[in-house]
């Protein structure tokens, strides 16, 4: 979702305000910044570099560095599938297929009505009860497709 | 009032657990029954999640695995006492899967909610704190080093001397920092005792900050736990409102903070000095050693880097003795292995044993052998960049300097089964492919060396120059190994080597399903 100029402007001066004087300050900013908007904004790099003393490399190099940092604007939910070992063998290859044929995108990508965002995941601490998939803030376990229908099904709703 | 437990576990509300919980409240209501319902943490024995728990007269009952819509059913029969119905599974204590564990630091895991201090204290927490306010640093250190306490992170280096190092380099600021960036498929031991036993780390933790002269701590938590984030949050909350932390704890003069920070997922942030960068604010770019974290860590300053495990032990060590943690385990691993059965498994969940228990004990009888019912044909230990493992290696005991001498490595304690359905040349080149992901980037071996490494995989998997490729392939992992500047690049060779010495056929034309990428 694209917000607008003020809108980033405001939440950046606000973050600033917050992490300008705390050391490795960064990280947290980042984090609150992407709460707020949902990705951090190209446009907010030299102002989160002003206000933190940091040139606009650095800022980008934090940003670009991180799987969970995102400067292009994301879907409304992102949907993870953890792609590690414990869920590979439980069939998350075959999960994964599924999910992207369902949402018709590759990892890294978005639907088109803005709706689902699809990411990979390196584990998400479920590997007992795999494979596991993570939508916003829930996460889930034993998912086949399924089961990952119905998830979807539910969420949309 | 009977207490009904319904964990508010990761991997029980992956399970349905909140939707079992309301119906819980909801036709206890509906009987006019007056309930306790409590969230608790989980036990660990994932298996049977969501474990659901009544507790009268002292006594604690299951149910599991119990989802929403058998909860009606239960209530038809009885429920909350002790019923007639396939999910009771009798008293907890006598679950065998958890009475034949040895637990030392999980013992508190799921008994309660794990934000209620009372609780936590109840059952004997922050003794060690306390006993340590009446010690010198020295002494406290001492005890970690008689202990025979090993980093829990994988590295397995001794806590004592690591913290003596901290002690004796004088400092006007020293940091304690928890690695709770637990990015291991196959590990969720950190997760569960974050979950389930917060407080344990924050006593450790403070416990550490008292023994080097610290006053600030941060837990580097990984994204991808958020009920972690949230637990830990209130518990610091808690303990500081209690005097247990912050400013002059329990009356002793002694400060100390700790500050939870968000990694960003970056798998590479679990290496020490990569984790410090990015508590630093920065790319999460591993540091050259030496300097060692313990001599010039978090903004330059002696920092104890510490596993959550490790911290979390500490606490028992200095609440029961030295002595007590190092009469568990056998030869240089003492104290207990928080192993955790994953992937392909039956029973899965943490399994916490003296070091020294075999794999096959942990795989067969613990886990109860593969899910999907098939033969086990694989067990890669110690997470993504740990060896995998043929039946004829299984009888190896789980200790550090064993696992070593076969090329293996205990790691942080994740067990990961496959049943004979796995391609092992796909494992292998997922290992390359995962390091090509998560590399930080800063050395050569481990930024290009895993990318040539995918090709080379897939080009033996097309029988392209096979040979010659295969040899190729030993030497970039020999490479990777010796010229990698930390275990990321230098162990992703372990799966890789090991799938190729244990699972040749896999790698022979037309041996692999086919299928790469």
């Amino acid at each position: 979702m694209q917000v607008t100029t003020e809108k980033v402007a405001t939440v950046v001066a606000g973050v600033v305000s917050k992490y300008a004087n705390c050391p490795g300050g960064l990280m947290p900013l980042l984090h609150q910044i992407k709460e707020s908007l949902g990705y951090i904004p190209k446009e907010s790099v030299a102002d989160i570099a002003r206000g933190m003393g940091l040139s606009r490399a650095e800022v980008h190099g934090v940003i670009s560095f991180y799987h969970d940092f995102h400067d292009q604007p994301r879907g409304r939910t992102t949907v993870q599938i953890c792609r590690a070992e414990a869920c590979q063998a439980m069939g998350s290859r075959q999960l994964e297929t599924h999910v992207k044929k369902r949402l018709g995108i590759d990892y890294g990508e978005t639907t088109t009505d803005g709706s689902f965002s699809l990411e990979p995941v390196y584990c998400l601490g479920n590997c007992a009860c795999s494979p596991s998939i993570r939508i916003g803030e829930d996460i889930y376990a034993r998912v086949d497709s399924g089961r990952f229908d119905e998830i979807l099904d539910g969420v949309k709703q | 009032m009977t207490r009904i437990f319904v964990p508010a576990d990761t991997t029980a509300c992956a399970l349905g657990a909140d939707s079992v919980a309301a119906k819980i409240a909801e036709l206890a209501e509906n009987a006019g029954l007056s309930v306790d319902l409590v969230r608790n943490g989980s036990r660990g024995a994932f298996w049977l999640e969501p474990l659901i728990e009544v507790e009268t007269a002292g006594q604690r009952i299951a149910f599991g695995p119990v989802t929403a819509a058998d909860v009606p059913g239960l209530f038809e029969a009885g429920f909350p006492a002790q019923c007639d119905h396939h999910l009771y599974l009798g008293k907890t204590d006598d679950i065998d899967w958890l009475a034949k564990q040895q637990r030392l630091t999980f013992t508190r895991a799921g008994l309660d909610d794990p934000l209620s201090l009372d609780a936590y204290q109840r059952a004997g927490g922050y003794t060690g704190l306390r006993k340590a306010l009446e010690m010198s640093p020295a002494e406290i250190v001492e005890n970690v080093t008689l202990s025979g306490l090993r980093g829990r992170g994988g590295a397995a280096f001794p806590t004592g001397i690591k913290w003596k190092t901290v002690l004796d380099t004088p400092a006007d600021q020293k940091y304690i920092a928890a690695n709770a960036d637990e990015g291991d498929s196959g590990t969720f031991a950190d997760r569960l005792l974050m979950e389930a036993d917060p407080y344990q780390l924050i006593e450790g933790m403070t416990i550490a900050a008292l023994a080097v002269g610290a006053d600030k701590g941060f837990i580097y938590l990984r994204s991808e736990y958020p009920k972690a984030l949230k637990i830990l949050t209130q518990s610091i909350k808690t303990a500081e409102k209690a005097g247990l932390l912050g400013e002059n704890i329990v009356g002793s003069g002694f400060n100390f903070h700790i500050e939870v920070r968000l990694g960003a997922g970056a798998y590479i942030c679990g290496e020490e000095t990569s984790m410090l960068e990015s508590l630093e604010g920065k790319r999460g770019l591993v540091r050259f050693k030496p300097p060692l974290p313990a001599i010039e860590g978090l903004f330059g300053k002696p920092t104890v880097v510490n596993n959550v495990l490790t911290l979390a032990a500490v606490s028992t060590v200095l609440a029961r003795g030295a002595e007590h943690y190092r009469d568990f385990g056998t030869g240089r691993s003492r104290g207990t292995l928080t192993a955790q059965l994953a992937g392909n498994i039956q029973r899965g969940g943490l399994v916490e044993v003296p070091f020294g228990t075999s794999l096959r004990e942990l795989v067969e009888d613990f886990g109860g052998g593969t899910a999907s019912g098939k033969p086990v044909r694989a067990i890669q230990v110690g997470g993504p960049l740990g060896a995998y493992l043929p039946e004829s290696q299984w009888d190896l005991p789980m200790d550090y300097e064993d696992f070593s001498a076969a090329g293996a490595m205990l790691g942080h304690g994740g067990i990961v089964v496959f049943d004979e359905s796995v391609d092992m040349l796909q494992q292998a080149r997922f290992a390359m492919e995962f390091c090509a992901v998560e590399s930080c980037g800063k050395c050569t071996p481990c930024r290009i060396g895993s990318v040539r490494g995918v090709e080379l995989i897939d080009k033996i998997g097309q029988n392209d120059d096979r040979d010659n490729n295969l040899q190729l392939l030993e030497e970039l992992c020999e490479t990777m190994d010796k010229g990698s500047l930390c275990a990321m690049g230098g162990l992703t060779p372990m799966p890789v080597r090991s799938a190729l010495k244990y699972f040749p056929q896999d790698f022979e034309p037309a041996g692999h399903s086919g299928q790469v990428g």
